[in-house]
């Protein structure tokens, strides 16, 4: 303790302070004094001693009482060589699910999947759509199962593997694995290989939403069961009927194919014409949309092909006058001048109706060249009698096992309480599901599959096209991959992942590392062979004539939710559907003509939200109570209901979201005809609307032409506003009061293409996933206060214009009176347009804060300084955009915002490039200001200039059609500047000269004059 | 003494003396109050505290417990504010324009109209305090030195002019207030019973003495009023400083509603970029503002028996002043319809008629019913000499204010340029409950400062007795 006064001599001398091995000479011995009293006593404390002492005690005891919240940053012992902390890391992998293949690059930090980018790499399907967009949030749900379970319980994967194979070896009955389409073809030899265990085994394929009409079409025609694969980049012509391809029909990769042959710039546009019931994402793209019912659409495609069969031999019509004959036989003839590059595709359900559509497709020579037989599209399978046959073995008693893999029938079968009854004679049920689904629930032994994301596969959607699934975490919870379990089950040693590598190089590539590397592998053979043998007789025996009814329902999809499958992701609960641009429910939609002529209305409430009212649908002895939404561009007579809502048991932001209309979906048709009625009852619904507003008013926000008169003038339609002033009509950006920004770096610009927006919704949900933009939920979307960074407005068009006002001497009240009226369904037509913050050069919202928390940078960005801040909202007022989202709470570790950003596991998928904002601070797209940041930093240190395309906006990556493009215009040579020459180029509200950084092209339609 | 024509009427009627002056004004002081005082006293505490409660939860909750949206912005917060800035404008306007102007009928009003208004601009500010998402780091408007290297305000913010020109006025509004009490508070100072104490022993006795029921008024009203002693050189000084004040908050009545109607008149919104604000809503305001003053003082004179101070002779000239302002307010709204037509801009054009006719129709005939119409009837000398009417009518011109801010900021906000984001606004319990408790918190301002100051400048209605008092007018 006490210390000998030492004095300094030389620097030799003291060696041990010099060399820093003795830095600290003398620990202040705390032990020693303070473990007993004897030794305190005992101890002589000199004056410095005695002021250590005090210090250290005094601090010690500031420190201990001040508790400063532990976080934990373990950093790692042995550091992975391919990870550098704050450096993201891309795995190829590819997504399967809901029938929907999408090849992707998953962005990983620290380990963690935090985005997914389309791969834009195959050439051959492989769309992204907002479901797959969004899936990583799933990969995050805290309703997944965390233990394999055995009644309800949790329970060892050793156990239940001794109990299953007990179970498995010892039934005579059959064992049968009730799965959705497998596109694996690993997975489908290693069930071949269990049949050869379990030689009762047997495998029955059922795909929620059933393709049945096509495939048996097919059957008919072709003698093969199969799926066409299309090329709408080849046809010049669409026909379709009720087909919705851009969004839910067969495959989210036709809305690429479709919007390449719609860019003007190439002189040539495809002629897309849509017959369907509801207005759908397709209809709403169409050139011409005739709104038809249901059942009428036999008679539509019959009288088409007659028309078409005059047309090949002068044969008379014979099939029954429809309404728009005039328009059947113009499309003929346009069909048929376009032999070989048109293509005719119907949603039906029916049979026949999909077996004259092929005969008409044959006539005009489409196979091999807009469709092909060769390239057969493998993503739907299933038979409609193999689930009926199922239910019926499992009455009987056949079956001994049931294993449930990607289904859950119970929630998704129309007669779900039959099955449920025949599952209670079946001993031994085993679901596969990676949280406790409505069908799990009624399982013996739940053996959670892993996440897509955490789970190796190999995928063949296509003909000759192979694509590979990589782990890009490793498995969040005890749970194991499907493959996995089955090979233990079957007394297998190997790895499901050694299994699929020996698969894969010995049946499919040996390059298995490049393919890995790549995420596909393309071997369709540029070959072209001829049709396969064609039958025509059987489209003569398709003539009956279908039965007709008042009230018809169509069932359909939403791109939100699609099957229920996502339906606990908030991200998609909260994307707005794309054409009624409701949140967080599904509605019976209604013709405004029809709900009129019942008395059925949608209402504003006093704070602008909607609300609606209340019916009973009936649809034979079915009934169910359900919100009306008036949806213009509807068939009158028809009603719409979406699937994959009204689930019980999908977790706190899924159950209980609306009602499932999986039960009216019998006999895997979409459409109920007979029966159908509904009626008025008290109650009133509450829906949470984006947009509720319909029309442009009458204003340019829109700028739309017809290709004809795009030919003629490219820049028809964009008239450029001028002002006129002192110095004649001038543009409004050559009157300003403000000085220019500087901007010698770089100017980071963006452009959209309204003709190839399809107004999906993926970007909004990448949008999501890259800026932590939370999710509010339903009663705070319904106030209007949604936190999309970027939103898609819909337009509807309307029959009054400022010209016909004027002819018809209508007055301006009138006028913007009936302006507001969306037009009748026979001629409405939509439009839908990106909107995001349009980082403006001279932006209202800059001049207005008191504080300079949203200022310019030098590169053109409008930027938002959080911390700076103080939340007048002052911005948002005058944004004449009104992108800006204001926090009205914590919606972060905020009990009332129970969704991803409550929980800590949820929390993983958050960007940590990005600021989780606070409450009461404003916000707005950033350009995704972090990826330029990354992109300055990378092109910095290799001391190059950032490449053209180098930096991408999650918007622009999630986008299939390559609508959007963002770049540097002072750089002459990239893609940005070379649409902001474009003559279709314009400002939104360019009259108010507030300069945007974002510009749009117009829309062009290639309607027939 | 100055010489008033016969044919003006009196401003002070009754056989008033100047002792009983200073009796009448000072009764509401010495004497206790009575249960009407307090009944309304009580109820204004729980209006108030109501507010508080409501402005509490905000801080504690974040804004969204308003009904804003991300269209609408600013509602009820903003036209709260703005409705009591542009109250308080009467009473500068009273106190330092009327005293340039010489117009003696000020004076037995200019006290409690420039007590109103400092009340109403406390009201006001506690608006953009609250309406801010975080009201903690509200210290940033203030231009401080500060160690963040450039940071800095953004002086081309109308929010920033904002901050200077309502806190110079509240300043200068304050002070010249207090600059007129100080006689008054002396002459209460002298009226009160001052009881010899021994000298105090010790610091605890001198703080008891000064508490002691008997001396505390003495006690307070001395320090209130500064040691005057009404020499002629305080006198001299005070007149000086009472001139110098007028002169700098003149010009500040002109421009704190000015400053205020740019927050709307430089931005973009159609409906809110009109370069006829300034004027406008300074005529709007001093509208406001006498219809307020009117609604306090009718109530006022009769509870405190001002009767003989406050005559119909001045109850009529404030209406005449209602009537001229709120035609000057009509003209503008008149001249901002036909600027939106003349424009020739179609946001402008729809803006306008879709206050008129669109979803929020009935608070715009709400405004123009309570704000042109109503006022042009007291083109009648019968109604504008009529007590009730005046009182209803200062009601419906109070209502109809507030509806022209609820107009300009909510129509203007729910549907500007592009459709896809129009929306509507619908008030929660918490705007009503926070609105409801500032006119709880002004009243209670208002109830304590009608029992504890001279409500009528006394010292300087002295003055005009002999010239304008009734008794000496008629001979």
């Amino acid at each position: 303790m006490k210390e000998e006064k030492k004095y300094f001599n030389s620097l030799n001398h003291d060696t041990d302070h010099v060399n820093g091995a003795n830095e600290f000479d003398e620990k202040l011995s705390v032990e020693a004094m303070m473990e007993n009293a004897d030794t305190l006593s005992a101890s002589s404390t000199t004056r410095r001693d005695f002021l250590k002492f005090l210090g250290f005690s005094s601090v010690a005891a500031t420190l201990a009482s001040c508790e400063a919240p532990v976080v934990k940053s373990i950093p790692y012992l042995n550091k992975p060589e391919e990870i550098t902390p704050g450096n993201p890391v891309y795995y190829a992998s590819s997504y399967f699910s809901e029938n929907v293949f999408g090849s992707l690059l998953v962005k990983t930090r620290e380990g963690r999947p935090i985005l997914l980018n389309s791969s834009h790499n195959p050439k051959f399907g492989g769309g992204v759509n907002a479901r797959c967009q969004a899936s990583v949030l799933s990969l995050y749900d805290s309703n997944r199962l965390k233990n394999p379970m055995r009644d309800s319980s949790e329970y060892s994967w050793k156990h239940i593997d001794a109990e299953i194979i007990n179970q498995l070896k010892n039934t005579s009955k059959k064992i049968v694995l009730l799965t959705s389409t497998i596109i694996s073809p690993s997975t489908r030899s290693l069930l071949e290989l269990f049949k050869k265990t379990y030689s009762n085994f047997e495998t029955i394929v059922y795909d929620t939403i059933s393709k049945d009409a096509m495939l048996s079409a097919n059957q008919k025609s072709f003698g093969s069961r199969f799926l066409p694969t299309y090329d709408f980049q080849k046809a010049e012509v669409i026909v379709s009927f009720d087909a919705d391809f851009l969004s839910e029909w067969l495959d989210p990769a036709h809305a690429k194919q479709y919007t390449a042959n719609r860019k003007p710039e190439n002189g040539k546009m495809s002629r897309h014409y849509q017959f369907e019931s509801l207005l759908s994402v397709t209809g709403a793209n169409a050139d011409k949309r005739v709104p038809i019912k249901p059942s009428s659409q036999q008679a539509y495609v019959l009288r088409l092909y007659d028309a078409l069969l005059a047309l090949t031999n002068n044969q008379s019509i014979k099939s029954t006058k429809t309404k728009h004959d005039n328009l059947i036989n113009q499309i003929a003839k346009e069909l048929w001048s376009n032999k070989g590059k048109s293509l005719i595709v119907s949603g039906s359900d029916n049979t026949d109706v999909q077996v004259v559509i092929n005969a008409m497709n044959m006539l005009l020579g489409n196979y091999e060249k807009t469709l092909s037989t060769t390239i057969k599209s493998k993503l739907y399978s299933s038979k409609n009698e193999d689930i009926d046959s199922l239910i019926t073995d499992m009455n009987d008693n056949k079956i001994g096992v049931l294993m449930f893999l990607n289904t859950n029938p119970i929630y998704t079968l129309s007669d779900s309480d039959r099955f449920k009854n025949a599952l209670e004679k079946v001993k031994t049920k085993i679901s596969f599901s990676e949280s406790l689904d409505e069908t799990s629930m009624f399982c013996d032994y739940v053996c959670p599959d892993t996440n897509y994301l955490e789970s190796w596969g190999d995928l063949n959607p296509y003909t000759g096209f192979y694509a590979l699934q990589q782990p890009t975490i490793s498995p969040l919870f005890n749970s194991r991959q499907v493959q996995d379990s089955l090979l233990t089950w079957m007394g297998n040693t190997v790895k499901y992942y050694d299994y699929l590598k020996t698969f894969f190089k010995k049946n499919i590539s040996n390059n298995w590392n490049q393919v890995l590397h790549d995420g596909f592998l393309n071997k369709i053979s540029d070959k072209k062979n001829a049709p396969e043998d064609y039958n025509f007789s059987e489209v003569m025996s398709t003539r009956s004539q279908a039965t007709k009814s008042q009230i018809e329902i169509q069932l359909y999809l939403k791109s939100s939710i699609g099957t229920g499958i996502h339906a606990n992701n908030p991200w998609l609960q909260e994307l707005p559907d794309p054409i009624s641009k409701v949140t967080w429910d599904n509605y019976l939609t209604i013709s405004p003509s029809h709900a009129q002529e019942l008395g059925l209305k949608n209402w504003h409430v006093s704070n602008g939200a909607l609300d609606g009212d209340m019916v009973k649908l009936s649809v034979g002895d079915k009934h169910l109570k359900c919100p009306i939404y008036v949806q213009p561009g509807q068939t009158h007579g028809v009603l719409g209901l979406a699937f994959g809502y009204g689930r019980e048991n999908a977790g706190k932001s899924g159950s209980n979201v609306g009602v499932n209309a999986f039960s009216l979906y019998e006999k895997f048709n979409r459409n109920q005809i007979a029966k159908v009625s509904i009626e008025k009852i008290s109650g009133v619904h509450e829906f949470a609307c984006t947009q509720n507003s319909h029309t442009m008013m009458g204003r340019n926000i829109v700028k739309e032409t017809n290709f004809s008169d795009y030919l003629k003038d490219p820049k028809s339609g964009n008239k450029q506003f001028l002002l006129h002033s002192h110095k004649g009509n001038v543009k409004p950006s050559e009157l300003t009061l403000w000085d220019e920004h500087e901007k010698d770096v770089h100017f980071w610009n963006m452009s959209i293409d309204l003709n190839s927006c399809t107004g999906c919704g993926a970007c909004v949900v990448a949008c999501h996933a890259e800026n932590n933009v939370p999710v509010v939920g339903k009663e705070e979307v319904r106030k209007n206060r949604d936190m999309h960074w970027l939103r898609i407005d819909r337009y509807y068009s309307s029959d009054m214009t400022k010209e016909r006002a004027k002819e018809e001497g209508v007055g301006a009240i009138e006028m913007y009176k009936k302006m507001e009226e969306p037009a009748s369904s026979e001629n409405l037509e939509v439009v839908f347009q990106p909107v995001m913050c349009q980082h403006c050069n001279h932006a209202p919202c800059e001049t207005v804060c008191p504080v300079a928390a949203t200022t310019h940078s030098r590169e053109g960005l409008n930027h938002m300084t959080y911390n700076r801040c103080i939340g007048t909202r002052y911005c948002m007022n005058n944004c004449p955009y009104k992108v800006r989202r204001f926090n009205w709470f914590n919606y972060a570790g905020n009990e009332q915002f129970d969704y991803n950003m409550n929980d800590d596991l949820g929390k993983m998928v958050l960007n940590p490039d990005v600021t989780v904002r606070g409450r009461g601070v404003m916000e707005k797209c950033t350009m995704c200001i972090q990826n330029i940041q990354k992109s300055k930093l990378d092109a910095k240190k290799e001391r190059r200039k950032i490449k053209d395309g180098e930096i991408a906006c999650a918007c622009e990556k999630a986008c299939d059609t390559g609508a959007i493009t963002f770049g540097d215009v002072l750089d002459k040579d990239s893609r940005v500047s070379q649409e902001k020459k474009n003559p279709r180029s314009y400002y939104l509200i360019e009259e108010l000269n507030t300069q945007p950084s974002v510009f749009y092209k117009t829309k062009v339609r290639n309607k027939k004059v | 003494m100055k010489h008033e024509a016969s044919i003006r009427e009196p401003l002070i009627i009754g056989n008033k003396s100047l002792h009983d002056i200073s009796e009448d004004i000072a009764k509401p002081i010495e004497t206790s109050a009575n249960k009407w005082w307090w009944s309304l006293f009580i109820l204004s505490v729980i209006t108030m505290l109501w507010g508080f409660g409501c402005i509490f939860y905000t801080i504690g909750t974040g804004i969204g417990v308003w009904g804003l949206n991300n269209t609408v912005g600013w509602a009820w917060d903003i036209t709260n504010f703005v409705w009591w800035v542009g109250i308080g404008h009467a009473g500068t306007l009273i106190s330092a324009v009327l005293l340039l102007f010489r117009q003696k009928w000020r004076l037995s009003i200019n006290r409690s109209s420039e007590a109103m208004t400092i009340f109403a601009v406390i009201q006001a500010a506690i608006f953009p305090g609250i309406h801010m998402g975080r009201i903690w780091v509200a210290y940033f408007v203030f231009p401080l030195p500060n160690q963040f290297g450039s940071l800095w305000v953004n002086f081309n913010s109308p929010l920033l002019w904002d901050v200077f020109a309502i806190s110079t006025y509240f300043t200068v509004s304050l002070v010249f207030w207090y600059m007129g009490l100080i006689p008054d508070f002396a002459m209460i100072r002298d009226r009160a019973v001052k009881p010899v104490f021994k000298k105090a022993k010790n610091f605890k006795e001198k703080i008891s003495n000064f508490f002691k029921e008997q001396t505390s008024s003495y006690n307070i009203y001395s320090i209130l009023s500064f040691g005057w002693s009404g020499r002629a050189k305080h006198w001299q000084r005070h007149e000086v400083m009472s001139l110098v004040l007028a002169g700098l908050a003149t010009p500040l009545v002109l421009s704190v509603h000015s400053i205020v109607s740019m927050d709307f008149a430089t931005s973009v919104i159609p409906g809110w970029h009109t370069t006829i604000f300034p004027p406008y809503f300074v005529a709007g305001a001093i509208f406001s503002g006498f219809a307020m003053v009117q609604t306090l003082l009718l109530v006022m004179r009769k509870v405190v028996n001002m009767e003989s101070y406050i005559t119909m002779q001045h109850i009529e000239m404030m209406n005449i002043i209602i009537m001229v302002t709120g035609s000057i307010v009509g003209i503008a709204y008149i001249t901002e319809l036909f600027i939106a037509w003349y424009s020739g801009v179609e946001y402008e054009q729809y803006a306008f008629l879709n206050r008129a006719t669109g979803p929020y129709w009935w608070a715009y005939w709400a405004m123009m019913t309570c704000n042109v119409v109503s006022p042009q009837l007291m083109w009648f000398k019968k109604l504008r000499t009529s007590i009730v009417f005046t009182f209803i009518l200062s009601i419906f011109v109070n209502i109809g204010m507030w509806f022209e801010r609820f107009v300009i900021i909510v129509t203007s906000l729910h549907r500007d340029f592009l459709p896809s984001s129009w929306s509507m606004f619908s008030p929660t319990f918490v705007d009503i409950g926070i609105f409801i408790g500032t006119m709880g918190f002004f009243m209670v301002l208002f109830l304590l400062y009608s029992r504890t100051f001279p409500v009528i400048a006394q010292a300087e209605l002295k003055t005009i007795l002999k010239s304008s008092g009734d008794n000496y007018k008629k001979g």
